[in-house]
Protein backbone atom coordinates (compact mmCIF):
# COMPACT_ATOMS: atom_id res chain seq x y z
CA UNK A 1 0.00 0.00 0.00
CA UNK A 2 1.31 3.37 -0.80
CA UNK A 3 -0.29 6.49 0.83
CA UNK A 4 0.25 9.91 -0.99
CA UNK A 5 0.44 12.81 0.47
CA UNK A 6 0.72 16.37 -2.06
CA UNK A 7 1.21 19.53 -0.76
CA UNK A 8 3.67 22.41 -1.65
CA UNK A 9 5.47 22.90 1.42
CA UNK A 10 2.52 25.03 3.75
CA UNK A 11 1.87 24.57 7.47
CA UNK A 12 -1.17 22.53 7.10
CA UNK A 13 0.63 19.93 4.31
CA UNK A 14 2.86 19.54 7.14
CA UNK A 15 0.08 18.66 9.92
CA UNK A 16 -1.34 16.55 7.15
CA UNK A 17 2.57 14.45 7.29
CA UNK A 18 2.52 14.48 10.86
CA UNK A 19 -1.12 12.91 11.16
CA UNK A 20 -0.19 10.40 8.76
CA UNK A 21 2.70 9.44 9.94
CA UNK A 22 1.63 9.46 13.27
CA UNK A 23 -1.65 6.99 12.61
CA UNK A 24 0.88 4.31 11.06
CA UNK A 25 3.11 4.51 13.64
CA UNK A 26 0.41 3.58 16.33
CA UNK A 27 -0.67 1.11 13.88
CA UNK A 28 2.53 -0.21 13.05
CA UNK A 29 1.32 -0.23 9.69
CA UNK A 30 3.78 -0.69 6.80
CA UNK A 31 2.65 1.60 3.99
CA UNK A 32 4.70 3.17 2.08
CA UNK A 33 4.23 6.93 2.92
CA UNK A 34 5.55 9.48 -0.15
CA UNK A 35 5.19 13.21 -0.19
CA UNK A 36 4.73 14.92 -3.53
CA UNK A 37 5.66 18.65 -3.84
CA UNK A 38 6.33 19.05 -7.42
CA UNK A 39 3.10 20.83 -9.00
CA UNK A 40 3.16 18.53 -12.31
CA UNK A 41 3.11 15.80 -10.28
CA UNK A 42 -0.06 17.14 -8.43
CA UNK A 43 -1.95 18.55 -11.14
CA UNK A 44 -0.91 14.86 -12.96
CA UNK A 45 -3.23 13.25 -10.12
CA UNK A 46 -5.81 15.65 -10.15
CA UNK A 47 -5.35 16.97 -7.26
CA UNK A 48 -6.78 20.97 -6.97
CA UNK A 49 -6.71 21.89 -3.36
CA UNK A 50 -3.55 21.00 -1.20
CA UNK A 51 -3.21 19.23 1.11
CA UNK A 52 -4.74 16.05 -0.23
CA UNK A 53 -4.10 12.43 0.60
CA UNK A 54 -4.28 9.30 -1.98
CA UNK A 55 -3.88 5.83 -1.16
CA UNK A 56 -2.85 3.72 -4.25
CA UNK A 57 -3.41 5.84 -6.00
CA UNK A 58 -6.71 7.06 -5.52
CA UNK A 59 -7.33 10.53 -4.09
CA UNK A 60 -9.42 10.18 -0.70
CA UNK A 61 -9.36 13.56 0.79
CA UNK A 62 -7.88 17.23 -0.38
CA UNK A 63 -8.16 20.69 0.62
CA UNK A 64 -8.08 20.23 4.43
CA UNK A 65 -5.73 18.57 7.63
CA UNK A 66 -7.41 15.10 7.86
CA UNK A 67 -8.80 13.27 10.95
CA UNK A 68 -7.03 10.34 13.13
CA UNK A 69 -9.63 8.48 12.73
CA UNK A 70 -10.28 9.23 8.72
CA UNK A 71 -6.84 7.88 7.75
CA UNK A 72 -7.58 4.91 10.08
CA UNK A 73 -10.43 4.59 7.85
CA UNK A 74 -8.63 4.65 4.77
CA UNK A 75 -5.79 1.81 6.14
CA UNK A 76 -8.78 -0.57 7.04
CA UNK B 1 -23.44 7.31 6.82
CA UNK B 2 -25.62 5.23 9.69
CA UNK B 3 -28.93 7.14 10.54
CA UNK B 4 -28.39 9.03 13.72
CA UNK B 5 -29.87 7.66 16.98
CA UNK B 6 -33.33 9.50 18.24
CA UNK B 7 -31.66 10.49 21.17
CA UNK B 8 -28.74 11.83 19.97
CA UNK B 9 -30.63 13.64 17.68
CA UNK B 10 -32.40 15.37 19.85
CA UNK B 11 -29.48 16.21 22.07
CA UNK B 12 -27.95 17.72 19.09
CA UNK B 13 -31.13 19.87 18.46
CA UNK B 14 -31.08 20.67 22.25
CA UNK B 15 -27.39 21.69 22.16
CA UNK B 16 -28.17 23.89 19.17
CA UNK B 17 -30.79 25.72 20.22
CA UNK B 18 -29.13 26.16 23.59
CA UNK B 19 -25.82 27.51 21.73
CA UNK B 20 -28.42 29.79 19.50
CA UNK B 21 -29.64 31.17 22.48
CA UNK B 22 -26.39 31.75 24.32
CA UNK B 23 -25.25 33.28 21.59
CA UNK B 24 -28.41 35.82 20.90
CA UNK B 25 -28.22 36.70 24.43
CA UNK B 26 -24.02 37.57 24.38
CA UNK B 27 -24.49 39.56 21.18
CA UNK B 28 -27.24 41.96 21.89
CA UNK B 29 -26.16 42.66 25.72
CA UNK B 30 -22.46 43.34 24.17
CA UNK B 31 -22.78 47.56 24.36
CA UNK B 32 -24.12 47.59 27.81
CA UNK B 33 -21.34 44.82 29.13
CA UNK B 34 -18.71 47.19 27.68
CA UNK B 35 -19.48 50.28 29.62
CA UNK B 36 -20.43 48.54 32.86
CA UNK B 37 -16.90 46.67 32.48
CA UNK B 38 -15.16 50.25 31.45
CA UNK B 39 -16.82 52.64 33.90
CA UNK B 40 -18.18 50.56 36.64
CA UNK B 41 -15.82 48.04 36.87
CA UNK B 42 -12.50 49.37 35.73
CA UNK B 43 -13.67 53.02 37.00
CA UNK B 44 -12.25 54.54 34.25
CA UNK B 45 -13.56 58.46 33.43
CA UNK B 46 -16.08 59.28 30.82
CA UNK B 47 -14.69 60.64 27.79
CA UNK B 48 -11.29 60.57 28.37
CA UNK B 49 -9.36 58.76 25.79
CA UNK B 50 -8.60 55.57 27.83
CA UNK B 51 -11.39 55.12 28.38
CA UNK B 52 -12.62 55.84 24.65
CA UNK B 53 -10.24 52.89 23.52
CA UNK B 54 -11.13 50.58 26.67
CA UNK B 55 -15.03 50.21 25.87
CA UNK B 56 -14.21 50.44 21.68
CA UNK B 57 -11.83 47.17 22.70
CA UNK B 58 -14.57 45.51 25.02
CA UNK B 59 -17.65 45.94 22.81
CA UNK B 60 -16.22 45.56 19.02
CA UNK B 61 -13.74 42.39 19.78
CA UNK B 62 -16.55 39.97 21.37
CA UNK B 63 -19.09 41.11 18.68
CA UNK B 64 -16.65 40.89 15.99
CA UNK B 65 -15.93 37.29 16.84
CA UNK B 66 -19.45 36.44 17.50
CA UNK B 67 -20.47 37.52 14.16
CA UNK B 68 -17.23 35.69 12.95
CA UNK B 69 -18.38 32.14 14.39
CA UNK B 70 -21.90 32.33 13.22
CA UNK B 71 -20.52 33.34 9.64
CA UNK B 72 -18.33 30.87 9.45
CA UNK B 73 -20.05 27.94 10.56
CA UNK B 74 -22.89 29.45 7.89
CA UNK B 75 -20.59 29.08 5.01
CA UNK B 76 -18.49 26.10 6.42
CA UNK B 77 -21.89 24.37 5.60
CA UNK B 78 -22.50 26.30 2.41
CA UNK B 79 -18.86 25.16 1.45
CA UNK B 80 -19.75 21.79 1.95
CA UNK B 81 -21.83 21.98 -1.55
CA UNK B 82 -19.18 23.22 -3.42
CA UNK B 83 -16.21 21.08 -3.62
CA UNK B 84 -13.30 22.74 -6.24
CA UNK B 85 -13.73 19.30 -8.42
CA UNK B 86 -17.39 20.82 -8.81
CA UNK B 87 -16.59 24.36 -9.35
CA UNK B 88 -14.26 23.36 -12.08
CA UNK B 89 -17.10 20.97 -13.68
CA UNK B 90 -19.35 24.01 -13.90
CA UNK B 91 -16.68 25.79 -15.40
CA UNK B 92 -14.93 23.76 -18.19
CA UNK B 93 -15.47 24.44 -21.40
CA UNK B 94 -17.79 27.51 -20.70
CA UNK B 95 -17.82 30.63 -22.87
CA UNK B 96 -16.23 33.77 -21.70
CA UNK B 97 -18.69 36.56 -19.97
CA UNK B 98 -21.22 33.79 -18.61
CA UNK B 99 -18.21 32.08 -17.01
CA UNK B 100 -16.35 35.26 -15.71
CA UNK B 101 -19.63 36.03 -13.91
CA UNK B 102 -19.62 32.25 -12.80
CA UNK B 103 -16.54 32.04 -12.03
CA UNK B 104 -16.15 35.52 -9.44
CA UNK B 105 -19.60 33.87 -8.01
CA UNK B 106 -18.62 30.67 -7.63
CA UNK B 107 -14.85 31.96 -6.03
CA UNK B 108 -16.49 33.34 -3.05
CA UNK B 109 -18.15 30.14 -1.85
CA UNK B 110 -15.49 27.06 -2.76
CA UNK B 111 -12.92 26.48 -0.35
CA UNK B 112 -9.87 28.15 -1.65
CA UNK B 113 -6.53 29.10 -0.27
CA UNK B 114 -3.67 30.74 -1.73
CA UNK B 115 -1.46 28.12 -1.16
CA UNK B 116 -3.41 25.61 -4.09
CA UNK B 117 -3.65 28.41 -6.51
CA UNK B 118 -1.02 26.83 -8.20
CA UNK B 119 -2.62 23.06 -8.27
CA UNK B 120 -6.16 24.97 -8.53
CA UNK B 121 -4.91 26.72 -11.78
CA UNK B 122 -3.50 23.47 -13.40
CA UNK B 123 -6.32 21.77 -12.76
CA UNK B 124 -8.60 24.39 -14.27
CA UNK B 125 -6.69 25.31 -17.20
CA UNK B 126 -5.85 21.73 -18.27
CA UNK B 127 -9.97 20.78 -18.23
CA UNK B 128 -10.48 23.52 -20.59
CA UNK B 129 -11.58 25.99 -18.24
CA UNK B 130 -10.71 29.46 -20.26
CA UNK B 131 -7.65 31.60 -18.97
CA UNK B 132 -9.47 34.67 -18.17
CA UNK B 133 -11.90 32.60 -16.62
CA UNK B 134 -9.80 31.00 -14.19
CA UNK B 135 -8.18 34.37 -13.57
CA UNK B 136 -12.08 35.77 -12.60
CA UNK B 137 -11.73 32.72 -10.07
CA UNK B 138 -8.46 33.90 -8.33
CA UNK B 139 -9.16 37.22 -7.79
CA UNK B 140 -12.79 36.88 -6.31
CA UNK B 141 -11.63 33.73 -4.35
CA UNK B 142 -9.14 35.48 -1.34
CA UNK B 143 -10.94 39.02 -2.19
CA UNK B 144 -14.39 38.41 -1.12
CA UNK B 145 -14.92 35.93 1.43
CA UNK B 146 -16.78 35.53 4.45
CA UNK B 147 -14.12 36.82 6.86
CA UNK B 148 -14.01 40.31 5.21
CA UNK B 149 -17.60 40.59 5.11
CA UNK B 150 -17.83 40.11 8.43
CA UNK B 151 -15.90 42.63 9.84
CA UNK B 152 -17.13 45.05 7.21
CA UNK B 153 -20.68 44.18 7.99
CA UNK B 154 -19.96 44.25 12.17
CA UNK B 155 -17.70 47.14 12.27
CA UNK B 156 -19.00 49.51 9.19
CA UNK B 157 -22.27 47.93 8.30
CA UNK B 158 -24.20 46.46 6.19
CA UNK B 159 -23.69 49.48 3.50
CA UNK B 160 -20.42 49.34 2.91
CA UNK B 161 -20.22 45.34 3.20
CA UNK B 162 -22.72 45.64 0.45
CA UNK B 163 -20.01 47.97 -1.77
CA UNK B 164 -17.17 45.68 -0.84
CA UNK B 165 -18.99 42.46 -1.74
CA UNK B 166 -20.36 44.18 -5.66
CA UNK B 167 -17.30 45.81 -6.30
CA UNK B 168 -15.34 43.02 -5.76
CA UNK B 169 -17.28 40.61 -7.81
CA UNK B 170 -17.02 43.16 -10.12
CA UNK B 171 -13.26 43.42 -10.64
CA UNK B 172 -12.45 40.26 -10.15
CA UNK B 173 -15.20 39.63 -13.34
CA UNK B 174 -13.81 42.77 -15.11
CA UNK B 175 -10.38 41.90 -14.88
CA UNK B 176 -10.86 38.38 -15.79
CA UNK B 177 -12.52 38.82 -18.71
CA UNK B 178 -10.22 41.84 -19.95
CA UNK B 179 -7.41 39.11 -19.35
CA UNK B 180 -8.94 36.66 -21.20
CA UNK B 181 -9.83 39.29 -24.23
CA UNK B 182 -6.00 40.16 -24.43
CA UNK B 183 -4.83 36.10 -25.37
CA UNK B 184 -1.97 35.38 -22.96
CA UNK B 185 -1.98 31.93 -23.06
CA UNK B 186 1.68 31.79 -24.41
CA UNK B 187 2.59 33.65 -21.35
CA UNK B 188 1.24 30.30 -19.37
CA UNK B 189 4.05 27.93 -18.55
CA UNK B 190 4.28 25.57 -21.71
CA UNK B 191 4.83 22.46 -19.19
CA UNK B 192 0.98 23.05 -17.98
CA UNK B 193 -0.82 22.57 -20.52
CA UNK B 194 1.20 18.95 -21.31
CA UNK B 195 -0.15 17.81 -18.26
CA UNK B 196 -2.76 15.20 -17.94
CA UNK B 197 -4.81 15.77 -15.36
CA UNK B 198 -6.75 12.75 -14.14
CA UNK B 199 -10.28 13.70 -13.76
CA UNK B 200 -10.14 12.64 -10.28
CA UNK B 201 -13.49 13.14 -7.85
CA UNK B 202 -13.04 12.81 -4.32
CA UNK B 203 -14.80 9.62 -2.93
CA UNK B 204 -17.72 9.61 -1.22
CA UNK B 205 -19.64 12.41 -3.03
CA UNK B 206 -22.57 11.89 -1.27
CA UNK B 207 -22.66 13.76 1.77
CA UNK B 208 -25.11 13.49 5.07
CA UNK B 209 -26.31 16.35 7.12
CA UNK B 210 -24.76 15.42 9.75
CA UNK B 211 -21.36 15.85 8.39
CA UNK B 212 -22.07 18.87 6.81
CA UNK B 213 -22.74 20.43 10.17
CA UNK B 214 -19.35 18.99 11.14
CA UNK B 215 -18.02 20.62 8.31
CA UNK B 216 -19.24 24.28 9.83
CA UNK B 217 -18.04 23.11 13.33
CA UNK B 218 -14.41 22.71 11.74
CA UNK B 219 -14.52 25.73 10.08
CA UNK B 220 -15.20 27.27 12.88
CA UNK B 221 -12.11 25.81 14.68
CA UNK B 222 -9.96 25.89 11.88
CA UNK B 223 -10.46 29.81 10.44
CA UNK B 224 -11.50 31.42 13.87
CA UNK B 225 -8.67 29.58 15.59
CA UNK B 226 -6.57 30.90 13.10
CA UNK B 227 -7.59 34.42 12.59
CA UNK B 228 -8.66 35.15 16.02
CA UNK B 229 -5.37 36.78 16.54
CA UNK B 230 -5.51 38.99 13.67
CA UNK B 231 -8.29 40.18 14.71
CA UNK B 232 -7.65 40.99 18.56
CA UNK B 233 -4.67 42.65 17.44
CA UNK B 234 -6.31 44.24 14.39
CA UNK B 235 -8.57 45.78 16.98
CA UNK B 236 -6.02 46.76 19.60
CA UNK B 237 -4.71 48.94 16.86
CA UNK B 238 -8.03 50.59 15.82
CA UNK B 239 -8.93 51.40 19.69
CA UNK B 240 -5.67 53.13 20.04
CA UNK B 241 -6.24 55.46 16.99
CA UNK B 242 -10.26 55.42 17.88
CA UNK B 243 -9.37 56.80 21.55
CA UNK B 244 -5.53 58.80 20.50
CA UNK B 245 -5.20 60.14 17.10
CA UNK B 246 -7.05 63.34 16.78
CA UNK B 247 -10.25 63.74 14.93
CA UNK B 248 -9.75 64.43 10.88
CA UNK B 249 -6.31 63.37 11.15
CA UNK B 250 -6.54 61.56 8.62
CA UNK B 251 -8.45 63.63 6.50
CA UNK B 252 -4.81 65.23 5.47
CA UNK B 253 -3.37 62.01 4.19
CA UNK B 254 -6.09 59.90 3.00
CA UNK B 255 -9.08 62.55 2.48
CA UNK B 256 -10.46 62.68 -0.81
CA UNK B 257 -8.36 65.95 -0.96
CA UNK B 258 -5.70 64.91 -3.11
CA UNK B 259 -5.86 62.73 -6.78
CA UNK B 260 -2.79 60.90 -5.60
CA UNK B 261 -4.22 59.15 -2.45
CA UNK B 262 -5.85 56.44 -4.43
CA UNK B 263 -3.34 55.07 -6.34
CA UNK B 264 -0.66 55.39 -3.38
CA UNK B 265 -3.14 53.51 -1.01
CA UNK B 266 -2.54 50.66 -4.11
CA UNK B 267 0.83 50.72 -4.24
CA UNK B 268 1.37 50.57 -0.50
CA UNK B 269 -1.06 47.93 -0.06
CA UNK B 270 -0.22 45.05 -2.41
CA UNK B 271 3.46 44.14 -0.85
CA UNK B 272 1.14 44.07 2.74
CA UNK B 273 0.64 40.73 3.42
CA UNK B 274 -2.38 40.57 6.06
CA UNK B 275 -5.58 39.27 6.07
CA UNK B 276 -9.21 40.94 6.54
CA UNK B 277 -9.10 40.02 9.90
CA UNK B 278 -5.99 41.97 10.74
CA UNK B 279 -6.33 45.18 8.42
CA UNK B 280 -10.74 45.88 8.54
CA UNK B 281 -10.34 47.03 12.07
CA UNK B 282 -7.36 49.41 11.42
CA UNK B 283 -9.66 50.01 8.07
CA UNK B 284 -12.63 50.97 10.26
CA UNK B 285 -10.72 53.49 12.58
CA UNK B 286 -8.76 54.99 9.66
CA UNK B 287 -12.13 55.84 8.19
CA UNK B 288 -13.31 57.28 11.51
CA UNK B 289 -10.78 59.65 11.42
CA UNK B 290 -11.78 61.34 8.27
CA UNK B 291 -10.20 59.13 5.93
CA UNK B 292 -12.09 58.80 2.26
CA UNK B 293 -14.12 55.65 2.05
CA UNK B 294 -13.03 54.75 -1.38
CA UNK B 295 -8.82 55.17 -0.74
CA UNK B 296 -9.43 53.04 2.12
CA UNK B 297 -11.82 50.47 0.16
CA UNK B 298 -8.30 50.40 -2.11
CA UNK B 299 -6.15 50.32 -0.02
CA UNK B 300 -8.07 46.98 1.92
CA UNK B 301 -8.76 45.25 -1.57
CA UNK B 302 -4.94 45.65 -2.56
CA UNK B 303 -3.88 44.24 0.32
CA UNK B 304 -6.53 41.40 0.45
CA UNK B 305 -6.37 40.81 -3.20
CA UNK B 306 -2.79 41.30 -4.28
CA UNK B 307 -0.23 39.90 -2.44
CA UNK B 308 2.95 39.41 -2.97
CA UNK B 309 3.54 35.92 -1.40
CA UNK B 310 0.63 34.88 -3.71
CA UNK B 311 2.14 36.44 -6.74
CA UNK B 312 5.44 34.45 -5.91
CA UNK B 313 3.74 31.37 -5.99
CA UNK B 314 1.98 31.76 -9.77
CA UNK B 315 5.12 32.52 -11.03
CA UNK B 316 5.22 29.09 -11.22
CA UNK B 317 3.10 28.63 -13.91
CA UNK B 318 2.85 32.16 -15.21
CA UNK B 319 5.73 33.86 -16.69
CA UNK B 320 6.78 37.11 -15.56
CA UNK B 321 4.29 39.32 -18.66
CA UNK B 322 1.51 37.60 -17.33
CA UNK B 323 1.55 38.49 -13.90
CA UNK B 324 2.39 42.20 -14.61
CA UNK B 325 -0.76 42.20 -16.58
CA UNK B 326 -2.76 40.50 -13.78
CA UNK B 327 -1.36 42.73 -11.38
CA UNK B 328 -2.19 45.39 -13.74
CA UNK B 329 -5.29 44.98 -14.30
CA UNK B 330 -6.36 44.33 -11.12
CA UNK B 331 -4.53 47.03 -9.79
CA UNK B 332 -6.68 49.30 -11.90
CA UNK B 333 -9.51 47.56 -11.71
CA UNK B 334 -9.06 48.26 -7.74
CA UNK B 335 -8.26 51.85 -8.16
CA UNK B 336 -11.51 52.87 -10.56
CA UNK B 337 -13.39 51.31 -7.10
CA UNK B 338 -11.32 53.77 -5.36
CA UNK B 339 -12.07 57.13 -7.13
CA UNK B 340 -15.64 55.95 -7.84
CA UNK B 341 -16.11 55.77 -4.10
CA UNK B 342 -14.27 58.84 -3.57
CA UNK B 343 -16.36 60.64 -6.01
CA UNK B 344 -19.95 59.50 -4.45
CA UNK B 345 -19.15 59.55 -0.96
Amino acid sequence: MVITVYGPGCARCFETERVVRNVLAELQHDADLQKVSDYQAMAAAGVLATPAVAIDGVIKMSGRVPKREEVKAWLA
Amino acid sequence: MPVMAAPRRLWMAVAGFAGAAAWALAYWNLAGLARWITYGLAGLEPGSRPSSAVEFFLYEAPKVLLLLVLVVFGVGIVRSFFTPERTRRVLAGRRESVGNVLAALLGTVTPFCSCSAVPLFIGFVTAGVPLGVTFSFLVSAPMVNEVALVLLFGLLGWKVAALYLSTGLFIAIASGWTIGRLGLERFVEPWVFDVRAAAADEAGAAIAWADRLRAGREAVVDIVGRVWPWVLAGIAVGAVIHGYVPEQFMAGIMGKGAWWTVPLAVLVGIPMYSNAAGIIPVVQALLAKGAALGTVLAFMMAVIGLSLPETIILRKVLRPPLIAVFVGVVGTGILIVGYLFNAIF
